[in-house]
């Protein structure tokens, strides 16, 4: 076939002369980039989420109010999954004369599945970690239950009818939870021992759980066999269930990642875009010719397609391989700091390499390389001739599409990307209309000065249009530069501000209302401020709209569980600085008449509620319903009580309620809070302090990762740079000749590229420290809800680094025009 | 046949009404100062260009009546070009920069009738070397091999010893006379030089995109 056969010979003949280098180097480069990227987070983002799943102490955690059928260890045994049993139930335990609740647990081999559990040797001693779970006739217990029982390390404990030794004392369990029901303190014990307690009676309030973990797809496919064999009373929670604070964490974590991501991409397509178009112009005598000796336009586009599709080919996989080569050594730099070993990757980078090789070809390439075909025969004559220049629509068009394609697919999110689509759109026509702002004032200001300023501004004006689009590709890649690295640090930094150093690390609950006086002086006492209580009152959802829940059609399974639930419900007159009203109308300051209710949006979501929705309560045995009026964000991550449901003030004041309080207690402080849990035996303490640090964990984790990913995408705008360079090369070559064969000395032409290139930089510095402040400003407030500041540190870094990376990039790529004889360029011209 | 474009300074005439007639067989020479319109009347008279008004028939077929793709195969089928500037493809070689229009028309032996020429040409020693491995004058005679390897009706020549010292050129003439006589192909020769155009049948002369003397056409 005579067009593989041309496609091949002039691919490899490219190839050898170096013609081809730029594009396949450019493609080679983006793949390679974004690979990496996909490679490394797509393992960042399974060690996150295996630290997500300590809060589970697995990948999915099983649970029923019965014991739990034989059929799902057989199944997941099948699956190749982890399995460990636990049995948990709330009991009075007794050491000594001292007595009280425990959640006990009952451990079986294996547990926990992901994370670890903490132990020490005795109260206020150090923690370590251990794989083990108490020997049979052994118990640990957890801090808090000891400081109530008035026991320590060696003495007896009475559980149900067995007597066991405690071992050790508990200082952390991954699945502890969040959820404030489930803070009894914990006494775990051997699942053999389990029996000689006799706790398990008809009517006793036992849970049974049976924890599952492996593969991740393993784990995937097994959650939805497992869906489909739930019996009743049986629930089904994996990572995303755990707790509204790691998911925030966790969303956050996924959006810096992707934002990355996404910088490589656009930087490779503007690379490519650049490469393309200087090999396509590099082709227009061969096509010409071609055409000349009889070619049909058919053939001509056959070569460009077949061409398209070989180089998609090779530079998608070997820049698959690339990246894959690079993302490994990028894990073992950074394997001290992960602390684990990180997951292997997944398929989906493969995949997303050559699906982003082929598009991006596709899209920025393909309609320069068919514009080949309407080459005119006559260039092989007059060689100004060439194709009509392609229709924007068609260029932009082809563009924009194969970007949304892989934006697409790294993204997932349609929100985000149109976003990010729409500024990219005005970003690109800022810079286009900065571009010819600077052609047209150069123009001015060239006469007054010496002759290499004069020759490189000229330079500039008299490419109109390459010099704008020049402009503009220096300036996107500097402004994805900066918004990875300024832009990036101010979002880090606002991130991590708003979970100030001294955010509540205490929880306190259970406290009756006539305890809370006496709490709040004995803890400013002991020298903290003054708390907020916030009253809670528990409920359980009967109805919405009348329509009682079992009859009612919920999205999954989740959200059936979600309002199945017990209720914690709260009420409260002014809206908390943390939460933030979407829809509707908070009530204000007065109180409305009758009842209403606000709902957290993302628990509204997954109920499927709509403002006007009434929602019905059993509250203590009374009925109670009162319509949805707004819908409030929250920021979880605050680390202070909040409600997913809040009513109006005046309706819940009359059902039992007991208080609930949050505060930052300093290290040392374990003494006073013992003291305070002697004190009062009923209020439960919950220590935020570990959760706190598995979510500063993820922070960290995912800012590591975006910074490693950042190296990448510098590699891609200096690619960018390059390739730009490289399209005005001939022209270069051609006047350097001239310029030399009249006389100018070498300084002199070097001093013009100097000029040039720095005006360049200069321009593109500005325009990107401008879109990265915006760009900055865009997702800092409607992304992460963070408030962004004016940052002049952007504005010198953009300005400098533009003009000093532009321009030595410039000088150092032109070099070789400089060195080469004059004489030889005239004669090839 | 009339050529006008539109240039920042207006319309430009670059061929006004040329009539002219070729025969088959015949060698003519068109010749005149830079900027006649010698070359916009070689690119009608190929069908590489299309006139504003008027029209071209090439072997019996009005090229100027046909589109693009119908234009190329007329080139294949009927005509041979040599350049000023050889425009050989770089990426192949001169064997298969020979092979090239042979493929183009679909021809099962393009091997064996392009070695054929190579030979004729004396340049069966030098078949896989590059473009830029050869001399300009090896250059043009794997040009005149490639504008003979299809036997055309015509050839197109357009400065032929344009790029090269008076020796050499002297010696590609001798080679493209020699082969057009010998395949009894048309040729239409723009050129400046008078000695060259002196050994053609007939002589045309541009001045301004008019044929000076219309009794010679």
């Amino acid at each position: 076939m005579l067009s593989l056969r041309l496609a091949l010979k002039t691919l490899a003949r490219d190839w050898k002369s170096g013609e081809l280098l730029v594009l396949l180097f450019a493609i080679l480069v983006a793949v390679a980039a974004l690979a990496a990227v996909s490679f490394f987070t797509d393992r960042i983002s399974q060690a996150v989420n295996l630290q997500a799943s300590e809060a589970l102490a697995a990948d999915l955690s099983l649970q029923s109010t019965g014991p739990l059928q034989q059929d799902y260890s057989q199944a997941a045994q099948a699956a190749g999954l982890d399995i460990a049993r636990v049995v948990s139930m709330a009991s009075v335990v007794f050491a000594g004369e001292g007595s009280t609740l425990a959640n006990v647990r009952a451990l079986g081999n294996g547990y926990p599945l992901r994370g670890s559990l903490k132990i020490a040797d005795g109260l206020l001693q150090a923690a370590r970690i251990t794989e083990a779970i108490p020997a049979p006739g052994e118990a640990w217990a957890s801090t808090r239950l000891l400081a109530r029982l008035g026991a320590d390390v060696g003495a007896s404990i009475e559980v149900g009818r067995a007597s066991l030794k405690i071992t050790q004392v508990l200082t952390y369990r991954p699945d502890r939870g969040m959820q404030f029901i489930d803070v009894a303190p914990s006494l775990l014990i051997n699942e053999a021992d389990l029996e000689s307690t006799e706790l398990i009676q008809p009517g006793s309030r036992v849970r049974y759980l049976m924890l599952f973990a492996g593969d991740r797809d393993q784990v995937k496919r097994f959650k939805v066999d497992l869906q489909e064999m739930l019996g009743d009373g049986e629930r089904l929670r994996d990572i995303k269930d755990v707790g509204p604070q790691i998911s925030s964490a966790m969303d956050r974590a996924q959006r810096f990642l992707n934002l990355s991501a996404l910088v490589s991409v656009f930087l490779a397509a503007v690379a490519v875009a650049m490469a393309a178009r200087r090999y396509v112009s590099r082709r227009l005598d061969t096509v010409a010719l071609m055409k000349c000796l009889g070619a049909k336009q058919g053939l001509i586009l056959r070569v460009s397609v077949i061409q398209l599709l070989l180089m998609s080919v090779i530079a998608g996989s070997l820049g698959v391989l690339l990246g894959y080569l690079a993302q490994a050594g990028l894990s073992f730099i950074v394997r001290d700091l992960i602390g684990n070993e990180l997951p292997a990757p997944g398929w989906k980078p493969v995949f997303l390499g050559l699906a982003t090789s082929v598009s991006v070809l596709t899209g920025f390439a393909l309609p320069g390389f068919l514009q080949l075909g309407r080459t005119p025969p006559i260039r092989v004559l007059r060689h100004d001739m060439g194709p009509p220049p392609l229709r924007y629509s068609v260029s932009y068009g082809a563009a924009m599409a194969s970007m949304l394609l892989v934006l697409w697919w790294v993204v997932g999110d349609a929100g985000l990307l149109i976003r990010i689509a729409f500024g990219s759109i005005i970003a690109m026509m800022i810079l286009l209309g900065a571009g010819w702002l600077l052609v047209r004032m150069l123009g001015g200001i060239r006469g007054a000065a010496g002759v290499a300023w004069r020759y490189g501004l000229a330079n500039i004006s008299r490419r109109g249009r390459e010099s704008a689009i020049q402009v503009v590709a220096f300036g996107l890649s500097l402004m994805v530069l900066l918004l990875l690295t300024v832009v990036r640090n101010d979002l880090m930094d606002l991130w991590r501000n708003s979970l100030p150093d001294n955010a509540a690390n205490r929880f306190l609950i259970n406290i009756q209302p006539d305890e809370v006086s006496g709490v709040d002086d004995f803890l400013v006492g002991r020298g903290l401020d003054r708390l907020e209580f916030v009253p809670i009152v528990r409920a359980r959802m009967t109805a919405i709209n009348q329509v009682p829940l079992r009859d009612r059609e919920f999205a999954g399974g989740v959200a059936r569980q979600r309002a199945n639930r017990d209720a914690n419900l709260s009420w409260a007159s002014t809206l908390r600085s943390d939460n933030q009203i979407v829809t509707g109308n908070w009530w204000g300051d007065v109180v409305p008449e009758t009842p209403e209710i606000s709902v957290e949006q993302r628990y509204a979501e997954n109920l499927q509620l709509e403002i006007g929705d009434i929602l019905c309560f059993d509250v203590a045995g009374e009925t109670l319903s009162a319509p949805i009026t707004s819908f409030r964000t929250v920021e979880w991550d605050s680390f202070k009580p909040n409600f997913f449901i809040v009513f109006s003030p005046g309706v819940l004041e009359p059902y039992p309620a007991t208080y609930i309080s949050s505060f930052y207690a300093r290290e040392g402080q374990n003494a006073d809070i013992l003291d305070l849990i002697r004190r009062y035996p009923s209020i439960t303490v919950i220590d935020i302090d570990a959760i706190m640090s598995q979510v500063r964990g993820v922070m960290d984790k995912a800012a590591l990762a975006v910074q490693s990913v950042f190296l990448f995408t510098l590699f891609a705008g200096l690619m960018v740079l390059l390739a730009a360079i490289q399209a005005t090369r001939d022209q270069r070559l051609y006047e350097a000749a001239i310029l030399r064969t009249l006389g100018a000395k070498r300084k002199q032409v070097l001093l013009g590229v100097a000029t040039e290139f720095s005006v360049i930089g200069l321009l593109a510095g500005g325009l990107a420290a401008s879109g990265a402040s915006a760009a900055g400003w865009f997702l800092a407030e409607s992304q992460f809800q963070l408030e962004y500041h004016f940052d002049p540190v952007l504005w010198l870094t953009g300005l400098i680094s533009g003009m000093a990376i532009v321009g030595l990039t410039g000088i150092v790529a032109t070099r070789s025009v400089l060195n080469h004889p004059p004489v030889s360029t005239l004669r090839q011209m | 046949m009339s050529k006008q474009v539109t240039s920042p300074e207006g319309s430009l005439t670059i061929l006004d009404n040329v009539n002219l007639e070729v025969y088959s067989g015949e060698s003519i020479a068109v010749v005149g100062v830079s900027g006649a319109g010698k070359t916009t009347l070689l690119a009608m008279l190929a069908g590489l260009d299309e006139p504003s008004a008027g029209q071209v028939w090439l072997n019996n077929t009005e090229i100027t009546a046909l589109d693009e793709d119908g234009r190329a195969v007329a080139r294949a089928e009927h005509v041979g070009f040599v350049f000023q500037s050889f425009h050989l493809i770089p990426s192949l070689t001169a064997l298969e920069n020979v092979m090239l229009p042979l493929e183009l028309i679909g021809s099962e032996n393009a091997d064996g009738e392009a070695l054929a020429v190579m030979t004729k040409v004396g340049l069966l020693a030098r078949k896989g070397h590059y473009p830029r491995h050869l001399s300009g004058g090896e250059k043009q005679r794997v040009a005149i091999a490639r504008a003979f390897v299809t036997k055309p009706a015509v050839l197109f020549a357009d400065e032929p010893t344009g790029n090269l010292d008076s020796k050499t050129g002297g010696l590609i003439i001798d080679l493209l006379f020699d082969l057009n006589k010998e395949s009894g192909t048309t040729l239409v020769l723009v050129t400046h030089d008078i000695s060259l155009a002196e050994r053609c049948d007939r002589t045309i002369h541009i001045e301004f995109g008019r044929i000076v003397d219309p009794a010679a056409a």
